[in-house]
């Protein structure tokens, strides 16, 4: 049926090389060239890594005590340590390194669940309201500015004094509450992409709006999602850390870091390294998230196009 | 002229509601006003005009994107209204101006060309690969792009990979709304000759939307002219081309060599300005820009003059013809 006339004028064009590259190794040359992404990464997976064999790698129970062992020095000073205890022990003679450990289980479980819950309400109700624009955008809007008007840290106390205070307490709240940049990032990136051609194209062919939301947006801002996604996990870490110093978020006699600091608040002046350890922690895990993340941005970014 | 249509509009608006801003209220923008509109099976009709006159919504209109606020679309005769999206996206399929947009970044060309078959269900999945394939060969692509994504893709390329998408469910029409305007030059007449050869090969039909001028003159048997959401003149290409009526057509054909092709609209030297559609001016829409305005112009709209196969609305043919 086709004429064979035709194919060497077609031919012309299959000699047009591809000289480009794939988009996943253009993508992973950018990725082993962006530092901060690499830097971030590689502390972000020794933390994961400690977190999810923290049994195998703490060298103690984190919660098993010995008022007999109390305020043990960590190995750096000269007296009054124990080669049993390598960065001491806190006031109740627990063993520091093994809480340490046990503490960022803690923050990796309340950031990961946190932008679980909030992700998902957040991308859905953005995505909805970038896709559809009009009425439900209104809608969206409205919503959105009544959780801006709340103010996440006093909600979060007063949730606390209203169902006790609990790890779980602390991820719903926090998951509840932190889904505004979602929804906000959510539903511009996507009422951007709902006007691009292949979006059109898509509605042309008959593809269902759930399909075209699911299988064609969707992944195209899967980018900015991830993006977003760091910060507010480092801002949920931070929040449960906050939260639970001040004694309204994680209770004793969990390791959380920020409950760890409030604890060791007293010794401040006399054994500092019982601040100066978990702080570390959280700053060291903040820091990597947003590395991790400003390193995706700028990796990420540069793909379109 | 007794054509059978495969696609035709009969007296088709669209009007949208445009906010004037904060309680100001709302304006009803005409973007289509009463158009009529026949693509006969198997011919190329070529829409022209600035942009902003409607013609994307009116493609919108005949994709079953965009609902009219009146009038009828009839495919093959029958109204649009007994065909779901589904139906009207097996007969009709668009090919977009900018091949860097229509096309999903983050689909291989696989995908992309083979999503009509996924959503229609057409075939054994077994068979799609094939399909795709072949639809390479047939739009002059190697094979191998086929696992390419399409960013790897010049435009021209990827315009190529458009078509393959809209042609993979053997429509019969094609509404090509500007394809070539995004293309290098020396790509443009490539791609147009690829439609020329798969409209013979496949018997297709095509509405070929675009402010070029030689665009239009090099592919289509019939060209309608649209000016502010109205067609305002529509004849044979030939006679078109070569005896124009209207006086907005005579300005168009008088711009055609613009010596950029990426300026986009051809500079008209009509002095003022493409009118705002949300307050077009009285009586003949084109008065403000025409060289021939007469009085009765400013009042009263002219209505349509038929003079066998060519149309045409503008006072000057009325008084000839009266
Ligand atoms: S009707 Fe009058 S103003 Fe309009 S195009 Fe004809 S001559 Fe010009
Ligand atoms: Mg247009």
């Amino acid at each position: 049926m086709i004429d064979m006339s035709l194919s060497p004028l077609r031919g012309q064009q299959t000699a047009e090389e591809i000289l480009e590259p794939s988009p996943m190794s253009k993508l992973r040359r950018r990725i082993f060239k962006n530092h901060s992404f690499m830097i971030g990464a590689a502390i972000l997976i020794v933390i994961l890594v400690c977190a999810l064999v923290a049994p195998l790698l703490a060298p103690h129970d984190p919660y098993e005590l010995d008022l007999s062992k109390r305020l043990i020095n960590p190995f750096w000073h000269d007296k009054k340590t124990d080669a049993e205890f390598m960065l001491g022990t806190d006031k109740i003679g627990r063993d520091y390194l093994s809480r340490l450990i046990y503490g960022a289980q803690i923050s990796l479980l309340i950031g990961f669940s946190t932008i679980l819950i909030s992700g998902v309400i957040g991308t859905a109700l953005g995505v909805t309201a970038g896709y559809f624009g009009g009425r439900v955008d209104m809608m969206v809007n409205f919503i959105i500015n009544t959780r801006l008007a709340m103010p996440v840290f006093l909600v979060a106390m007063a949730a606390v004094v209203a169902f006790g205070a609990s790890l779980h307490v602390v991820i719903l709240v926090l998951g509840l509450f932190l889904w505004d940049r979602f929804a906000v990032v959510m539903r511009s990136i996507t009422m951007q992409a709902r006007d691009l051609d292949y979006v059109k194209a898509a509605r042309a062919i008959g593809c269902s709006t759930p399909h075209i939301i699911i299988r064609e947006i969707f992944p195209n801002v899967l980018s900015s999602l991830t993006v977003v996604a760091t910060v507010e996990m480092a801002n949920a870490i931070l929040l449960e850390a906050a939260l639970s110093f001040l004694g309204f978020g994680v209770q004793a006699p969990t390791p959380s870091w920020g409950l760890m600091l409030n604890e060791g608040r007293e010794y401040m002046f006399f054994s500092p390294w019982l601040l100066a350890l978990p702080g570390m922690g959280l700053f060291l895990l903040v820091l990597a998230i947003n590395l991790f993340g400003d390193g995706l941005r700028d990796v990420t970014l540069e793909r379109e196009r | 002229m007794k054509e059978e249509a495969a696609l035709e509009v009969v007296d088709v608006s669209c009007v949208f509601r445009v906010n004037q801003g904060f309680m100001k209220g709302t304006k009803a923008l005409h973007a289509v006003n009463g158009v009529s509109l026949k693509i006969p099976k198997g011919k190329v009709v070529g829409l022209v005009g600035e942009s902003g006159c409607g013609k994307s919504t009116l493609a919108n209109i005949l994709l079953g994107l965009q609902k009219p606020t009146s009038g009828n679309v009839l495919y093959s005769g029958s109204s649009a209204d007994s065909f779901s999206q589904r139906h009207i996206a097996r007969r009709i399929q668009p090919i977009f101006q900018d091949p860097y947009s229509s096309l999903n970044a983050t689909k291989s060309i696989k995908s992309i060309i083979s999503l009509p078959l996924r959503v229609h269900r057409v075939g054994a999945p077994a068979d799609w690969d094939r399909k795709v394939y072949e639809m390479l060969d047939l739009v002059g692509l190697p094979r191998r792009v086929a696992q390419s994504f399409p960013s790897q893709l010049s435009g021209g390329q990827r315009q190529r990979v458009a078509i393959a998408r809209a042609l993979i469910m053997r429509p019969e029409v094609i509404i090509c709304d500007e394809p070539t305007s995004a293309l290098d030059v020396s790509v443009q007449s490539q791609i147009l000759n690829l439609l020329q050869d798969l409209r013979q090969e496949l018997g297709l039909t095509y509405l070929m939307i675009s402010h070029n001028l030689a665009v239009v003159e090099h592919m289509a048997d019939r060209v309608a002219v649209m000016y502010l959401g109205r067609i305002v003149e529509e004849a044979d290409a030939a006679t078109l081309f070569r005896a124009p009526s209207h006086p907005y057509t005579k300005a168009l054909l008088s711009s055609v060599l613009t010596p950029d092709p990426h300026l986009g609209v051809p500079d008209t030297q009509l002095g003022t300005v493409f009118p705002n559609p949300i307050d077009p001016p009285s009586g003949c829409s084109f008065h403000p820009r025409c060289a021939a305005c007469m009085d009765i112009c400013r009042e009263q709209a002219p209505q349509p003059q038929i003079n066998g196969a060519h149309m045409a609305e503008c006072h000057l043919d009325t008084a000839a013809a009266g």
